[in-house]
């Protein structure tokens, strides 16, 4: 597609009802063309939808799409720093991963930089609004904040108790993961895609993996589709319950962060028992599983565990000090949800109900049946209901994924495509993760892009912040159940 | 309404008996890989082609090449024990690996490093019973934060051993890093670190803190915390298991005895 014709196909692709999901620019030819792609969902079943245009190395430009379509304006404003294409008309021309001050040579994704070179940083004060009045006070937030916690500034403007305006400044994790793949043999990038986010180990290795797999065109056996269901499934789960655990840390029902917290470490040593790892991590791989996996004690250890969380759950909805902290805390409104490019459980509490294992189903989604639950309040409390009903499906798929996971063998081989691309998706526990990888002519990783459901979150969240008030803060973040490393990469 | 303080006491105690009893806590779950040099066969280097962090290399000795094997930099991706042929690596369920000199998470060929030294006796006069901790997440995976933020569980409890995280770095003794430092996080870290009174300590906290791990170094990243501060304790593992953090952190007090020396466990 010519790069003009962009704008007109992307409208014509929302009128039709799709939702742009990322955009993401590599480099085919060094030095020669730059590719910029746009990555869009249609109807549930049909295939995801590419709108890829090819711009001239020297000083690449592109009309920017992200007033019509403002959940692009981060993407756009990503690969402007980090691939060097420069976004015409953008509403938000500042920078956003990279730092003030920060000054690479050349754009750092572009493969003729060298995966070694640090580039040169000097200290420059944060571009951020100005915000005049006498009564305005400004409290920075971070980076290092309380408690044991990832790495984040939060700008606010406040009067009294009442915020004007919350300025995030993230990207200080920013670890140029998506270079570091470049190079590397596709059957060891799995490690660095379990790397990502830490606690989204399956989320994003499983993505990574089924898009190799879609890249050389394999196909990976019947027992090893349930298996990575299982383990998907173990992850929602871990994730969901230290999620309870920390909201109620906010809310201050100590028992019940106690107790959640408990149950979050009982499901990690579950997930050490069955993988050895308690992140489920050094399990996939291209093609399928590294190992098979023994399920026979999974179903009891699960069981032993369920009545705890169902009381544990059914509590905290009886609980009227910690209800009244979450209704109608941090309303996301759907337009605004679907604009800015919610995703996962935030963008089904605000009346978006999707999901990409029941839409576009992977490893053994389509074999198994599941609700997905929507809620339209849009609150932090609806947040927390999708999860809670989120958490029992789960255990239902993990025990209906163990009584029907067929024998026989849990790889298949990974025949070496040269030039390969593929496109690999996941729903986590934070949402839809997606994976684009290209091979180049060697086989090797040329470019993997990595969209993680944390870095469309956190553009929606502040949005929920403004004209809300400092009590509620902690509580509406953690409703959210945001990370930053997947966020910054 | 449920009354939660009675939730709590009919949940019943919850809280393992580790350290104070002896007993593993932490069944089935993988370590760093033992390495038995006997059983290495020369130039097969199936190893250090699968080990992205490059932990495992060859280097040259006497005009022969052997392997080295670097735990600071291993990240517990178990491939080089799938890879090699001849067994020379296995998976072992090892994970109280905290030391006090970067040499001693290199494997040699004999326990030949001198015994580590006290840090200081002051540690175990002040802060023998109690310590404070500022964590600093310079660009961890969230891995390193999430055993840390388990070790406040009710099954970890850190509390029982007088050690606490802090808010505030002028209340801490200890500044525990996790990440490789990206260039955004080097100022804040400098910062925190000043911030602190002296006698102060650091301790870096999973491969990326100790080395860079398998995302240190590339355009915006360092290679660990040594580069910027001097550091106390080291803790590879990636992440560390809660309780190897646990034994670091009693490690720093004297409260526990080293494990590792010269990259192999003292059993």
């Amino acid at each position: 597609m010519r790069p003009e014709e962009i704008p007109q196909a992307c409208d014509d692709l929302m009128k039709a009802g799709g939702r742009l999901q990322m955009a993401y620019a590599w480099f085919p030819a060094p030095g020669q063309s730059v590719e910029v792609a746009y990555l869009a969902a249609t109807a549930p079943h049909e295939p995801f939808v590419f709108l890829r245009c090819s711009l001239p190395a020297d000083s690449p430009h592109l009309q920017s799409l992200a007033p019509q379509v403002p959940l692009l304006g981060w993407y756009e404003r990503e690969i402007q720093e980090l691939c060097g294409v420069t976004f015409d008309g953008h509403p938000e021309p500042r920078p956003l991963v990279l730092h003030e001050g920060a000054h690479p040579t050349m754009p750092p994704l572009d493969p003729r930089y060298q995966p070694d070179e640090m580039m040169p940083f000097t200290s420059e004060p944060w571009d951020r609004p100005p915000v005049e009045g006498d009564d305005v006070q400004t409290l920075p937030f971070g980076p290092v904040r309380a408690d044991v916690l990832e790495s984040a500034q939060i700008f606010f403007y406040y009067i009294g108790e009442a915020i004007l305006h919350c300025h995030p400044r993230l990207f200080f994790k920013h670890r140029g993961m998506e270079k570091r793949f470049e190079g590397t043999l596709p059957s060891l990038g799995v490690v660095l895609a379990e790397l990502i986010s830490g606690v989204d180990s399956i989320a994003h290795s499983l993505a990574y993996c089924q898009a190799i797999e879609a890249a050389c065109g394999c196909e990976i056996p019947e027992r090893a589709r349930y298996l990575r269901t299982v383990l998907a499934e173990l992850e929602r789960l871990y994730n969901h319950l230290h999620y309870f655990g920390h909201l109620c840390h906010t809310t201050t029902l100590k028992v019940g962060e106690a107790q959640g917290k408990l149950l979050a470490e009982q499901s990690k040593q579950i997930n050490g028992i069955l993988t050895g790892s308690r992140f489920l991590r050094g399990i996939l791989k291209p093609g399928g599983l590294r190992r098979d996996l023994d399920l026979s004690t999974l179903p009891e250890m699960l069981n032993r565990l369920q009545p705890e969380i169902t009381t544990y759950l059914r509590s905290m909805e009886e609980t009227n000090s910690h209800l009244d902290r979450l209704i109608t805390t941090g309303h996301l409104p759907l337009q605004t949800a679907y604009d800015q490019g919610a995703t996962g459980p935030v963008k089904r509490a605000s009346g978006i109900g999707r999901d990409l294992r029941g839409d576009h189903p992977y490893a053994a989604y389509d074999r198994l049946t599941m609700n997905i639950p929507v809620r339209t309040e849009g609150d932090a409390h609806a947040r927390v209901q999708i999860r809670m009903e989120e958490i029992h499906e789960s255990l239902s798929l993990i025990a209906r994924a163990a009584k029907d996971v067929p024998e026989g063998p849990v790889s298949s081989e990974i025949s070496n495509v040269s030039g390969g691309e593929g496109l690999g998706w996941c729903e986590g526990a934070r949402g839809s993760t997606y994976y684009c990888v290209h091979l180049d002519n060697a086989g090797r990783l040329a470019r993997v892009k990595i969209k993680s459901p944390s870095f469309s979150n956190w553009r929606v969240f502040p949005l929920t912040v403004h004209d809300t008030n400092m009590m509620d803060y902690a509580i509406n973040e953690a409703s959210f159940g945001l990370t930053m490393a997947g966020c910054d990469r | 309404m449920p009354v939660w303080t009675l939730y709590g006491i009919r949940r019943g105690i919850a809280t393992t008996s580790w350290p104070e009893k002896e007993g593993p806590t932490q069944p089935g779950v993988l370590g760093l890989p033992h390495y038995h040099a006997d059983r290495c066969q020369d130039n097969c280097r199936a190893c250090a082609d699968v080990c992205l962090p490059g932990a495992l290399s060859f280097e040259s000795c006497e005009a022969e090449e052997r392997l080295a094997l670097d735990y600071g930099k291993c990240i517990g991706c178990q491939l080089c024990t799938e890879a090699c042929p001849n067994d020379a690596l296995t998976k072992s369920n090892d994970w109280a690996f905290g030391v006090r000199n970067r040499d001693d998470l290199i494997w040699t060929e004999a326990l030949q490093s001198p015994p580590a030294e006290e840090v200081t006796r002051k540690i175990q006069k002040y802060f023998g019973r109690s310590l404070h901790v500022r964590h600093v997440d310079a660009g961890s995976c969230n891995g390193c934060e999430s055993e840390l933020q388990a070790l406040n569980n009710p099954y970890y409890n850190l509390h029982r051993l007088g050690i606490f995280f802090t808010p505030s770095p002028r209340f801490a003794d200890l500044l525990l890093v996790t990440g490789p430092v990206t260039y955004a996080m080097q100022g804040p870290l400098r910062e925190t670190y000043n911030a602190m009174p002296e006698p102060r300590w650091v301790m870096a906290m999973g491969a990326c803190a100790v080395s860079g791990g398998a995302s240190g170094g590339g355009y915006s990243c360092g290679h660990g915390v040594e580069e910027f501060l001097p550091v106390d304790i080291y803790v590879p593992g990636c992440p560390p298991n809660p309780a190897a953090m646990i034994h670091a952190l009693l490690l720093l007090l004297n409260r526990a005895s080293q494990h590792v020396q010269g990259g192999q466990v003292a059993h």
